[in-house]
């Protein structure tokens, strides 16, 4: 069976087309999908291919075109299924081997992209759209090993990707791709997918600020000017938590959120709203409160990141209670604002 | 693939001239060699893959390195134009990038330091001529080379040094001969390390530990030159190693280096010799500078028991200060405090004895000394620098270590 099919997909569409048209029927039914998803009608295509697969569930070209019409979709995942499969039913097959790249590609993952283009490549070396992919491929994974050796952070710009899907099956083997036959990704659908995601940006690290009140930690001269700004920091830092203890104490509601970032994320799974009614309800609920703190240490893992470790003392009315608790602050625009808080040390 | 592979030609020639860097003299024992793959190793064995146009072999070889250490920057770099070599041409490392020249600088600085130190062939048995003796307490010796950004260490075996291991290191990003606060260099001479911060005391900057070495010593202090916290120290947990010259005066390590360091440093005694550039000599030449400089130590010592005041302060250096005092001052004290005794007896022991690097005859004792006389006994620490003046040792500074 391999070998037939290979001598077939040798041949020019056209003529492929008029060979497998000892089955008028079936060469139709992808006909007529195809031109569905030429215009624009990718659920109706979907649908026709669909009940074609049904009738001949291994046939190569109408689950092509099925794993097509899924990318035009922005079905990555299902695509990737369809393509996947089709490279092991036909692994002499360099087409579904770079449309299975290219989906891999646009999820973000070049590695299997850059393998399943070599697999292409070595099943027709002279495979001109899987060399220039795999060029791609080669430039993406190259700008984010850059990226990574020399810290730098492009965000998004630079996850564009010029990869070709071939649009037909037995388009390539042996010969260039026709220029019609190649789209770049960019042109469909799937290229609006989400971008790779670059790993995060590694700022020069920064010095450990000195534990307030208790003894400075010990800091090499080495870096006396970031040690001298990040005492500055842990000096705000401190602020923002007296303040924050003091709006607490003083019932102040509106004060009390304040210091709260609008990403924090409230103790065991609650939603933003439920905490915030909670706590609502339990610091503005007229009675002394009193709030000290005492033992702070601030650390900074990242530059506007802070963890600040201390004593909590709470005392209200009869109610007492001293725990540890760590919060981990963020500076936003200037402020440090608290991003997670738990009780007990970290 | 040939016409891909064919690109990485000019590449492989840049790699080629890196290596080639590294054909000097050097004393670095070949058995290093042979032992487990270190990241280094794996490094230059990648870029060696891409100079005979194994493109592949250099990939896994790197992917496999990126995979136990993920901080190690210019490993990316490589992975970067291993990538690219395959469809353009790189001339240069990290060449496909289009980074700023500056943020390239230091990785292929880092580069051509490890191709070049992993390239180090042995030329003999010869040691650090720093190294003339060390106390039976100093179980190891460390000494740095600043220009080959390697720190090297050395066991004591019967007070003669005996090679061990050697780490890549960073320095000052301005060099060498550190003189003033904030002047990020690293400073050059024979110091201690003095105390040991472990990790939980420390900022994430400082890595796995921090050993705060004496600078300034009295060396130092004598010529005015200022600063301090000068440690050795590991890197922040986002980062493998940094380029040879990125620190603000301290001496870095990778944090893996650091841990092997660290059961070998011991606080209050093991010596640190930092050089320039690492002076290596034989070992019979060692002994020789060894017994010059000792026999001038133990002339000294008879001379001092002797009493004969002209002698004695026939060791001291007319530059000689020490105490607070100058040549005059001290001879003038010594003199009084001499001729009050009947008899003297000097007894010197656990003596380490190191060679100043740099071009001045310099050199450095530390010593326990027992002191006993007629009317006084006393036990304590020493320590004396001695420059040789024409051809006698004379001793330039004295005062409790």
């Amino acid at each position: 069976m391999p070998i037939s099919l290979r001598a077939l997909f040798a041949l020019p569409l056209a003529v492929l087309l008029s060979i497998a048209s000892i089955s008028p029927s079936r060469a139709d039914e992808v006909q007529e999908a195809t031109q569905l998803l030429k215009q624009g009608h990718p659920t109706q295509a979907l649908e026709r291919i669909n009940a074609f697969l049904a009738a001949h569930p291994k046939d190569a070209k109408g689950r092509f075109l099925k794993g097509l019409i899924l990318a035009e979709q922005s079905k990555t995942a299902e695509a990737i299924k369809v393509f996947s499969a089709l490279t092991e039913d036909y692994p002499e097959l360099p087409e579904p081997y770079n449309n299975l790249a290219v989906l891999h590609a646009v999820q973000g993952q070049y590695d299997k992209a850059k393998t399943a283009l070599e697999m292409a490549i070595r099943t027709h070396p002279s495979y001109a759209v899987a060399h220039e992919n795999l060029g791609d491929i080669y430039a993406k994974m190259a700008t984010q090993a850059y990226d990574r050796a020399l810290q730098l952070d492009r965000g998004n710009a630079a996850a564009q990707t010029k990869l070709a899907l071939i649009r037909e099956l037995f388009s390539g083997t042996g010969k260039p791709a026709k220029p019609a036959a190649k789209l770049e990704a960019s042109k469909v659908p799937m290229a609006a997918a989400p971008a790779a995601p670059l790993p995060p940006v590694v700022k020069p690290p920064p010095v450990a600020a000195p534990a307030l009140p208790a003894a400075k930690p010990p800091v090499s001269s080495e870096d006396s000017a970031s040690a001298a700004k990040s005492n500055a920091e842990t000096g705000a830092v401190a602020q923002a938590l007296e303040n924050w203890a003091q709006a607490w104490s003083s019932n102040n509601v509106p004060a009390y959120l304040g210091h709260y970032a609008k990403d924090f994320a409230p103790p065991a799974g609650a939603t933003r709203s439920a905490w915030e009614a909670t706590r609502r309800q339990l610091v503005a609920k007229p009675r002394k409160i009193s709030v000290a703190i005492t033992d702070l240490k601030v650390t900074f893992p990242e530059p506007n990141k802070a963890t600040a470790s201390f004593v909590q003392d709470y005392r209200s009315g009869a109610m007492k209670s001293v725990i540890s608790k760590t919060l981990v602050l963020v500076k936003t625009d200037g402020k440090w604002l608290i991003q997670r808080e738990q009780v007990g040390k970290k | 693939m040939d016409r891909l592979f064919s690109a990485a030609v000019t590449f492989a020639a840049f790699c080629l001239s890196m290596a080639a860097w590294g054909m000097g003299e050097s004393p670095r024992p070949a058995a290093v060699h042979a032992a487990a793959e270190t990241p280094e190793a794996q490094l230059v064995n990648g870029l060696l893959d891409v100079v005979h146009n194994r493109l592949d072999s250099a990939l896994g070889r790197i992917d496999r390195l990126l995979q136990s250490n993920p901080n190690f920057r210019l490993a990316h770099l490589v992975k970067g134009d291993i990538l690219l070599a395959r469809t353009r041409s790189i001339a240069t490392l990290g060449g496909g990038s289009d980074a700023p020249t500056e943020r390239l600088e230091g990785l292929r600085e880092e580069a051509v330091a490890r191709v070049r130190r992993f390239r180090q062939v042995v030329t003999g048995e010869k040691l650090p001529a720093y190294l003339l003796q060390l106390d039976a307490k100093q179980k190891y010796a460390v000494v740095v080379d600043a220009e080959r950004s390697t720190l090297y260490v050395f066991e004591n075996r019967q007070g003669t040094p005996r090679y061990l291991a050697d780490y890549y290191i960073s320095i000052g990003r301005n060099g060498v001969r550190k003189a003033a606060e904030g002047d990020r260099r690293t400073p050059l001479g024979v110091y201690q390390v003095v105390a040991s911060l472990p990790k939980e005391k420390l900022a994430d900057f400082y890595g796995d530990g921090a050993f705060p070495i004496n600078y300034p010593n009295e060396w130092d202090r004598r010529h005015g030159r200022k600063g301090h916290g000068i440690w050795l120290h590991g890197t922040p947990s986002d980062t493998y190693s940094r380029p040879p010259m990125a620190s603000d005066g301290c001496i870095v390590l990778s944090n893996q280096d650091l841990r092997n360091l660290t059961a070998r440093l011991q606080v209050g005694s093991t010596p640190v010799v930092i050089a320039e550039r690492v002076e290596w000599v034989d070992p019979a030449s060692l002994r020789a500078s060894r017994k010059d400089l000792l026999s001038a130590v133990e002339s000294w010592r008879k001379d001092w028991e002797s009493r004969d005041m002209g002698r004695y302060l026939g060791h001291y250096s007319a530059k000689f200060s020490g105490n607070g005092l100058d040549f005059k001052q001290w001879a003038k004290q010594k003199q009084q405090v001499n001729q009050a005794k009947r008899w003297i007896k000097i007894r010197i022991g656990e003596m380490g004895a190191f060679l100043y690097p740099g071009r001045e005859q310099l050199a450095v004792v530390d010593f326990v000394q027992d002191y006993a006389s007629s009317n006084l006994s006393q036990r304590g620490h020493k320590r004396q620098y001695w420059l040789k003046e024409g051809s006698r040792w004379k001793i330039v500074y004295e005062g409790a270590a």
